[in-house]
């Protein structure tokens, strides 16, 4: 961002918007707006207590699970569909109904099915995260350039071999955006499910601050919730660049 | 390899590949070989050549065992041939190497796919990578290699499978002109010291006619064998003499004219 002569970094609009919201948070305008900086004492103060740590083990765990699970499905189905017209005309519609569908309203009959438990949670992970996984996973090993397919049976590959060593490398640029995307969406979901469950997790933190206006708690675990998800996006968006050269034969 | 076993090889060579009646329709109606019936003796080049989108790739597809012809067999070593096998290797035109591994493991792929023990297929794979004159690239990776480099990794890691038959889909052409030329001039070195059997597709007349003994001239889609050339040119010590050679100049002209009919009719 170039402003006059002068290039200013863009985390400087950061600066302006934290800026403002502090002013507001100090006139008082509104008990849901408290002082970003209450906010930052808050984040210091809650984070090493026993009771996040206790809600961040339960909350990762679902959210590691739910995404190994979404990974370790997707990925090999959307490779299937990639590579197979007769499982991708049976999966396609399914997937794409999910990945549009409002899953928030799915999440009471996972509740039904599976109860009010962690095995929710981690579910409810699973389905906000598979969808992209598989999608993304199809796209790549479609973008396969044919020949390397091609080099793959001439050389005597057989369907595991060129599962194996070939589809996911060449597929991976892919594969990893949507393992990101799907992260971010299983952020959503494990947050959403653990609401809607409402007992476990950071779920119930949110809802035991927000019941109470705590405000300056609920809004500080917004913000660790944010920094993560944010964190996460970039180390994956990283990795992905480092990758990227695996489609080279495609460009 | 010397002199002396180069002559063992009889005047008749045997065909190794033989295409019988080959006929090749795309879904959609587009009919790309008609009925062609070809033999490739052993241990000589031989070139299919012809006009763009004649179907020359498509029969070398078909002989490689990666599309299926619609009608007629292709028997290689008296088997015919119904998927990619052991006795056949390719080599590409956009050389399908894998981005992701380095020209070591690129070139011993087909090896390990057979099950070959690392320490094994590497010392094989070396040996052809110092052959094709990339030693001191085993680490690099695809992207840091030329195009010219890239095939012949792509080289390597066909002769590296000990193929009787190699398959080759316009293997220079994605390469620029002098590394061209140096690649045809190894690629003669190479027919003469491996005594396999090579299947070389080109659309560029000189090409063919500098690394071809038998030059199979395929007429416009659907494609028919409409002549079939066997260049008499000497072929010394020096590889540059041989562009020089009248033979070579002849034969090149004799082919344009050959040629020439189906571009006036296409026009």
């Amino acid at each position: 961002m170039v402003i006059g002569k002068i290039r200013v970094p863009l985390f400087c609009s950061l600066i302006i918007w934290a800026a403002l919201w502090e002013v507001v948070g100090r006139s008082g305008a509104s008990f849901i707006i408290p002082p970003l900086s209450a906010v930052f004492a808050r984040i210091v103060e809650i984070v090493p207590t026993a009771t996040f740590a206790e809600a961040l083990w339960i909350t990762g765990k679902a959210f590691l699970l739910g995404n190994a699970i979404a990974i370790a499905v997707g990925v090999p189905l959307g490779v299937i569909m990639g590579r197979s017209i007769i499982a991708d005309r049976v999966f396609l519609p399914w997937v794409n109904l999910f990945l549009s569908a409002p899953l928030t309203a799915l999440v009471p009959v996972i509740m039904v099915i599976f109860g009010l438990g962690e095995t929710t949670i981690v579910m409810t992970v699973v389905l906000f995260a598979v969808w992209i996984i598989v999608l993304d996973a199809r796209a790549g090993v479609r973008g396969i350039s044919p020949s390397l397919v091609e080099m793959a049976q001439v050389f005597g590959a057989n369907p595991w071999q060129a599962f194996g060593k070939i589809y996911i490398y060449a597929a991976l640029p892919e594969i990893l955006s949507g393992i990101r995307l799907g992260m971010i969406r299983a952020v959503k979901g494990v947050v959403i499910g653990q609401l809607l469950v409402s007992i476990i997790g950071f779920g119930r933190l949110f809802e035991l601050y927000s019941s109470r206006f705590l405000m300056e708690h609920f809004w500080a675990l917004l913000f660790v919730l944010f920094a993560f998800a944010f964190t996460l996006n970039e180390v994956l968006a990283w990795l992905e660049r480092k990758v990227d050269y695996y489609a080279a034969a495609r460009h | 390899m010397n002199a002396a076993t180069a002559e063992a090889i009889p005047a008749e060579p045997r065909a190794i590949v033989e295409v019988e009646d080959v006929s090749k329709v795309y879904p959609g109606g587009t009919e790309a070989l008609n009925h062609v019936s070809l033999d490739f003796p052993e241990g000589q080049l031989t070139t299919l050549l012809g006009p763009s989108g004649c179907g020359k790739t498509t029969l070398l597809k078909i002989i490689a065992g990666l599309i299926p012809a619609t009608g007629g067999e292709v028997r290689v070593d008296g088997k015919v041939v119904t998927g990619p096998g052991p006795e056949r290797a390719f080599v590409f035109q956009d050389f399908a190497l894998m981005p992701w591994a380095n020209v070591l493991r690129n070139v011993a792929f087909g090896l390990e796919l057979r099950g070959v023990a690392r320490s094994e297929r590497e010392a094989v794979a070396e040996s052809y990578i110092g052959q094709v004159g990339l030693k001191g690239f085993e680490k690099a990776y695809p992207h840091e290699l030329s195009g010219g480099m890239r095939q012949r990794v792509g080289l390597a890691r066909a002769l590296t499978v000990n193929a009787k038959v190699l398959l080759m889909d316009e293997p220079f052409s994605a390469v620029d002109e002098q590394t061209r030329r140096k690649f045809q001039e190894d690629l003669l070195e190479l027919v003469a010291r491996e005594r396999k059997t090579f299947l070389f597709v080109t659309h560029s007349i000189e090409e063919a006619v500098y690394v071809s003994d038998r030059i199979v001239l395929l007429s416009r889609r659907p494609s028919r064998v409409s002549q079939i050339v066997e260049p008499d040119i000497p072929r010394g010590d020096d590889p540059e003499a041989i562009r020089r050679d009248p033979a070579y100049i002849d034969t090149v002209e004799e082919i344009w004219q050959g040629l020439k009919k189906y571009l006036d009719e296409g026009v």
